[in-house]
C-alpha cells in the first residue's frame, strides 16, 4: 500500500487558488503590471503568464542554470525566484538582448563560435554571460570556467562557449562601451 | 561535383533561432483548450496490482482519469517484443510502472491528484543485479531472466587457450548512467475521430512513435501523425521513450475531448526513463610471452531493466565491439542481456559498444602490466589490418593502419615526454600523482548487419515555388547538425548555396520514413540518401530545358521555381541500396556486420590524489579516422560533447539504486562535468575516405563515448598502480581499490600453463 499524501481539502486548496498578489516589473524595457498567485516563480511568471518562452526550465530546481535572467543587470536562477520578491525590479531575459535582426554582441559570438548544439541552456548561458561581464571578475579561462559552472551544458558545448566569452573580453577591452548594457 | 560547403564549418541552420530563445521546444508550444496530464507510478519494484483507489480531497469529477481499461487497442508499447504495457495492468515490474493517467487544466491542482492516488499492490521478490537476475534469486521475465542471448565464435578457442603462455582473466563494471539533457521529455497529443492522434514533441525518432500508437489505437498511418519540434538534447535518451508518452498523452487527450500536454519535471524524467544498461564483462585471454593475443573468451552481460525494449540490439552492438580493433584468431563472446527489476535500460550515445570495449581495453592494459609490455606496444602486437577479420569473421575494407593513428595521438598527448616525467615525479613525495593511459578502439557506422535493407530508408527533396530546395527527411535535428549537414550534402549535389537548401520539418504526414535518428547513421546512411536524391532532382531540372551546364546558384533558383510554376511540382526520391559486398548472417553473427567502420585513438592525462582518491583529467586527446569530415567544427563540437559524457561516465555520474529506483534523481546528487570540471579536449580528425558515404563520411557521434571511461582508468593504473575493475571510477571506488591494493593478479587472474 502506498499512503497518499494529501494536506489540503479542498476548501482551503480553493481558498489558496483565490490568493492572489499583484506585482510590477520592467520586462525588457517594458512597464508589466500582472495578478498572480504569491508563489509564481519569475521563470514561471514569464513562460506562462507572458509566453516569454526563450527562458528554458530544466530542473525548476536552481541545479542547472537554463532559467537565467538578468534582475537589476544580476544573472539570478528564475526558477528559484519569486516573482512577488522581485517587485518594481528590471528584467532582462534572452528576447530583451536582441533588437530584431541586431543581436547582442554575445549572441553574435555565439553563432562565430558554434557555442551550442541542442540550444535548450543556449538562453541561460547567454544571459548568465552578460550578467558576468557586467560583474568584471573573470580575468584568466578559469575563472570564466569557474563562474560559469551553475551552467550546465550536456551537450558539452563547453570550449565553444568559453570561446565566445572570450571573444567578447577581448573585444569589450579594445572597445571601451563595446559592451552593451542589458 | 565539387565541394564547396562540404568540409567548410557554415553556420548552422537554426542558429539565429536558438541563440534569442525563438527556437520552440514542446514547452514552449500550447493550444487553445490544452490541458496538463500526470502519471502515477507503481512506487514498488515487483507485485500485483489489487486495485486502484482515487483517494479524498479532491474534486474527482473534474479531472480526466485513464488506466489500462480505457486502451482502445493492445496494451503495449510497440517495439520488438511488444512485453512493456502501456499502463499497468495486474502486474507491476519495477518502480516507475505507469499505472494511472491524470489531466487537469491546473498543474497544482494535478500534482496534488497525483499524490491523491492509491495503489493497492501486493508486492512480490524483486531482482536487482545483473547476478542475482542469471542466478534465478526470482525469475522475473520470462523463464530464465535472460531476453536475448547471442555468441559470436572465430576460430578455435580451446586450442588457444591450450597452447598461449598465460591466461588472464579480468572483471570489469560498468554502471548505469543517466542521458540528462537539458530538456526534459515532454509532447503535446491532440485527437479528433477524423485526424486521430497527432503528436508534438521532443524526439528522436518520429516513425517509432507513429508504430507504437497504431496498435495502440487501432488505426492506420494516416490517423497517427507525429511531428518533431525543436529538441534539446536526446543522447539516444528520446529514441524509445517518448513513444511511452506520446501514448500515455494521445489516450488523455481522447479521453479528455482537448489536447494535452505531459512534460516531466526533472526528477520523473531522471528516476522514470531509460538509461544506459549496467554491465559486467569477464574477459579471459590468451596470451604469449610476446603479448599476441591468440584467444579471447568474452563473457558480456548487460541489465536490461523490466521489459526488453531495446535490450536485444544493444547487447549485438556490445557483442560486435567487445573484441575491438585487434586481429585475435580465436575468439568467443557470449552475451546475455537480462531482466531486473529496475525501468528498462534504453539507447544512449554509443549503445552497449562502450561498456564492453571499457573491459577489452582495461584488460589489454592489465596484461601488458603483467608481461612488462607498454601499453601502446601491447596493441601494436594485435591491431587488426587491411584484409584481415574482426571477431565475426568481416574482413577489413577501410584503408585503415592503427599504428599511425597511434603515433599520431601519442605525439599530441606528449605520451613519451609525460611517461618520464610522471616517473620522476611520481617518486617524489606529495599526495598527488600524474598518469597517462589510452584507449584504441573502433566503432561501426549505422545499424547492423542487415539492419539498414530492412529499413530500407527513403529521403525526398523537393524545389519550392520560389526555387528553394527543401530536404524531405525524417532524420531529427537534436543538436548534432542534422539540418546544417543535410543542407551541405544537398548544396553540394546541386552545385548551389546553402541559402537555397531548407530542410522540412520532420512530420510523418510529409516527410518519408527516412528511419531513427540513432547510431551515427545520419550523416553516413541518410546524407548518402540526400546527396543521391539531390542529383536527381538536378538531373530533372537539367533534363527539362530550364537548366543548362554550368550554371550559377541563382540561375538554378530561378530554373526551379520555373519548373514549379510549370509543372505543379517538382520531387525526387532515394531509397537506401546496401553495398553489394555487405554479407551478414543474423543467426550466427557471422560476416559484415557494419558496412564501415571509424576507428579511434583516445589519450587521457589524470592526477590521482592519494589523500582524497580523487582522479581528475588534466588533458584528453581524441583522435578518429571519420571518412570525411563534412563540417570540421560541428565533428569537434561532437567529439567535444561526447568525451565530457564519457568523462563523466568514466568518473562521476553514479547512479545510486534503491530497490530498483534511482534514489539520486536531482542533478545535485547525480554529479556531471560542468565547465571546470573538464579538461582540454583536443579533437583531431583523420580521413579515408568510404565510398558509400557522402563525399566519404562515416559516423562521428557515437565515438567519444567508448573510449574515456578505458584510457582515464588505463591512467589511474599508470599514476598509481591500482587496477580499478569499474566505473564511475568515484574516489569511493578509487579508495576501495587502493586499500585493497588491487594489484593485476587481483583484477587477473594469471595462470601459467604448463607445456609438455
Ligand atoms: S531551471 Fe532554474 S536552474 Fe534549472
Ligand atoms: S547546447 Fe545542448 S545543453 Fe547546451
Amino acid at each position: 500500500m502506498v499512503a497518499p499524501h494529501v494536506d489540503v481539502s479542498n476548501d482551503e486548496h480553493a481558498e489558496l487558488l483565490a490568493c492572489r498578489s499583484l506585482v510590477t516589473l520592467r520586462i525588457n524595457g517594458r512597464e508589466t503590471k500582472l495578478t498572480i498567485a504569491p508563489w509564481t516563480t519569475l521563470l514561471d511568471l514569464l513562460r506562462e503568464h507572458l509566453d516569454l518562452t526563450g527562458t528554458k526550465k530544466g530542473c525548476d530546481n536552481g541545479q542547472c542554470g537554463a532559467c537565467t535572467v538578468l534582475v537589476d543587470g544580476t544573472r539570478i536562477n528564475a526558477c528559484l525566484t519569486l516573482a512577488v520578491t522581485k517587485d518594481g525590479s528590471e528584467v532582462t531575459t534572452i528576447e530583451g538582448l536582441s533588437a530584431g535582426d541586431q543581436l547582442h554582441p554575445v549572441q553574435k559570438a555565439f553563432i562565430e563560435r558554434d557555442a551550442f548544439q541542442c540550444g535548450y541552456c543556449t538562453p541561460g548561458q547567454i544571459c548568465s554571460i552578460v550578467g558576468l561581464l557586467r560583474e568584471g571578475r573573470a580575468k584568466t579561462t578559469r575563472d570564466v570556467r569557474e563562474l560559469m559552472s551553475g551552467n550546465i551544458c550536456r551537450c558539452g558545448a563547453y570550449a565553444n562557449i568559453v570561446a565566445a566569452i572570450e571573444d567578447v573580453l577581448t573585444e569589450a577591452s579594445h572597445t571601451p562601451d563595446g559592451e552593451r548594457e542589458p | 561535383m565539387k565541394n564547396r560547403l562540404i568540409g567548410t564549418s557554415v553556420p548552422r541552420k537554426e542558429a539565429f533561432d536558438k541563440v534569442t530563445g525563438r527556437a520552440r521546444y514542446v514547452d514552449d508550444v500550447s493550444f487553445p483548450g490544452m490541458i496538463y496530464g500526470t502519471t502515477v507510478r507503481s512506487k514498488v519494484a515487483r507485485g500485483r496490482l489489487r486495485g486502484i483507489a482515487l483517494g479524498p480531497g479532491i474534486p474527482w469529477d473534474e479531472f480526466v482519469v485513464v488506466t489500462a481499461k480505457d486502451i482502445p487497442g493492445i496494451n503495449a508499447i510497440h517495439l520488438i517484443n511488444d512485453d512493456q504495457p502501456c499502463l499497468a495492468d495486474g502486474v507491476i515490474n519495477h518502480p516507475e510502472e505507469p499505472v494511472v493517467l491524470l489531466a487537469h487544466p491546473d498543474k497544482h491542482l494535478l500534482e496534488k491528484a497525483r499524490q491523491a492516488v492509491v495503489l493497492d499492490i501486493d508486492e512480490l521478490p524483486a531482482v536487482h543485479s545483473i547476478e542475482d537476475a542469471l542466478a534465478k534469486t526470482a525469475v522475473v521475465w520470462g523463464e530464465d531472466n535472460i531476453f536475448k542471448r547471442y555468441t559470436i565464435e572465430k576460430g578455435d578457442i580451446a586450442e588457444a587457450f591450450a597452447n598461449a603462455d598465460v591466461i588472464l582473466e579480468g572483471h570489469y563494471e560498468t554502471g548505469a548512467q543517466e542521458q540528462l539533457y537539458i530538456e526534459n521529455n515532454g509532447v503535446i497529443a491532440s485527437y479528433s475521430e477524423e485526424a486521430g492522434v497527432t503528436i508534438w514533441g521532443s524526439l528522436q525518432c518520429p516513425y517509432y512513435i507513429q508504430k507504437a500508437l497504431i496498435p495502440l489505437f487501432g488505426v492506420g498511418p494516416e490517423r497517427a501523425r507525429v511531428i518533431q519540434l525543436e529538441t534539446g538534447g536526446g543522447f539516444g535518451g528520446k529514441e524509445e521513450y517518448p513513444s511511452m508518452i506520446a501514448s500515455h498523452a494521445a489516450l488523455l487527450a481522447k479521453k479528455a475531448g482537448v489536447p494535452v500536454k505531459i512534460i516531466y519535471d526533472r526528477a520523473e524524467d531522471m528516476a522514470a526513463t531509460t538509461k544506459r544498461h549496467p554491465s559486467r564483462t569477464v574477459v579471459r585471454a590468451a596470451v604469449m610471452r610476446d603479448g599476441t593475443v591468440v584467444g579471447l573468451d568474452i563473457d558480456f552481460a548487460i541489465d536490461g531493466g523490466a521489459y526488453s525494449t531495446l535490450s536485444q540490439v544493444v547487447l549485438s552492438r556490445g557483442l560486435i565491439h567487445a573484441a575491438g580493433p585487434y586481429s585475435c584468431p580465436n575468439v568467443h563472446i557470449l552475451g546475455r542481456a537480462v531482466a531486473t527489476n529496475s525501468p528498462p535500460h534504453g539507447a544512449f550515445r554509443g549503445f552497449g559498444a562502450p561498456q564492453s570495449i571499457f573491459a577489452l581495453e582495461r584488460h589489454l592494459d592489465e596484461i601488458g602490466k603483467y608481461l612488462g609490455i607498454a601499453p601502446d606496444e601491447i596493441r601494436r602486437r594485435n591491431f587488426v589490418k587491411p584484409g584481415q577479420t574482426l571477431a565475426t569473421g568481416q574482413v577489413v575494407r577501410d584503408d585503415v593502419d592503427m599504428n599511425v593513428l597511434l603515433d599520431r595521438a601519442l605525439e599530441a598527448a606528449g605520451w613519451g615526454d609525460k611517461k618520464a616525467r610522471f616517473a620522476v615525479e611520481n617518486r617524489e613525495e606529495g599526495s598527488v600523482k600524474r598518469g597517462i593511459g589510452l584507449a584504441t578502439f573502433l566503432h561501426g557506422t549505422g545499424f547492423t548487419g542487415s539492419g539498414e535493407k530492412f529499413l530500407a530508408s527513403i529521403v525526398g527533396v523537393e524545389a519550392t515555388a520560389d526555387g528553394h530546395v527543401r530536404v524531405l527527411a525524417a532524420s531529427t535535428e537534436i543538436g548534432q547538425g542534422t539540418n546544417t549537414i543535410f543542407a551541405q550534402i544537398a548544396g553540394d549535389a546541386l552545385g548551389v548555396d546553402y541559402d537555397v537548401i531548407q530542410v522540412g520539418q520532420p512530420d510523418t504526414a510529409f516527410v518519408p520514413n527516412s528511419g531513427p535518428t540513432v547510431a551515427s547513421r545520419t550523416c553516413t546512411i541518410v546524407g548518402k540518401l540526400v546527396e543521391t536524391a539531390a542529383l536527381g532532382l538536378r538531373q530533372t531540372l537539367l533534363g527539362s530545358g530550364l537548366l543548362e551546364e554550368p550554371y550559377s546558384s541563382e540561375q538554378f533558383v530561378k530554373a526551379c521555381s520555373a519548373y514549379v510554376a510549370r509543372s505543379g511540382e517538382l520531387r525526387a526520391y532515394a531509397e537506401y541500396k546496401q553495398p553489394p559486398y555487405i554479407k551478414w548472417d543474423e543467426d550466427t553473427f557471422k560476416g559484415d556486420a557494419y558496412g564501415a567502420y571509424s576507428w579511434a585513438v583516445y589519450v587521457a592525462s589524470v592526477k590521482v590524489d592519494t589523500l582524497t582518491y580523487e582522479a581528475t583529467v588534466e588533458d584528453f586527446v581524441a583522435l578518429q579516422e571519420v571518412g570525411k569530415v563534412i563540417h570540421p567544427t560541428l565533428a569537434a563540437g561532437q567529439i567535444e560533447g561526447g568525451v565530457a559524457q564519457g568523462i563523466g561516465w568514466a568518473l562521476y555520474e553514479n547512479v545510486v539504486w534503491k530497490n530498483g529506483r534511482m534514489a539520486n534523481d536531482r542533478m545535485t546528487d547525480y554529479i556531471m562535468p560542468t565547465s571546470v570540471d573538464l579538461p582540454p579536449i583536443r579533437a583531431l580528425f583523420a580521413e579515408s575516405p568510404y565510398s558509400y558515404g557522402p563525399s566519404g563520411a562515416k559516423g562521428i557521434g557515437e565515438l567519444p563515448m567508448d573510449g574515456p571511461g578505458p584510457a582515464i582508468v588505463n591512467a589511474i593504473l599508470d599514476a598509481v598502480g591500482i587496477g580499478i575493475p569499474r566505473i564511475p571510477a568515484t574516489p569511493e571506488v578509487v579508495m576501495e581499490a587502493y586499500l585493497a591494493n588491487t594489484s593485476v593478479t587481483r583484477v587477473c587472474r594469471a595462470t601459467e600453463v604448463a607445456r609438455g
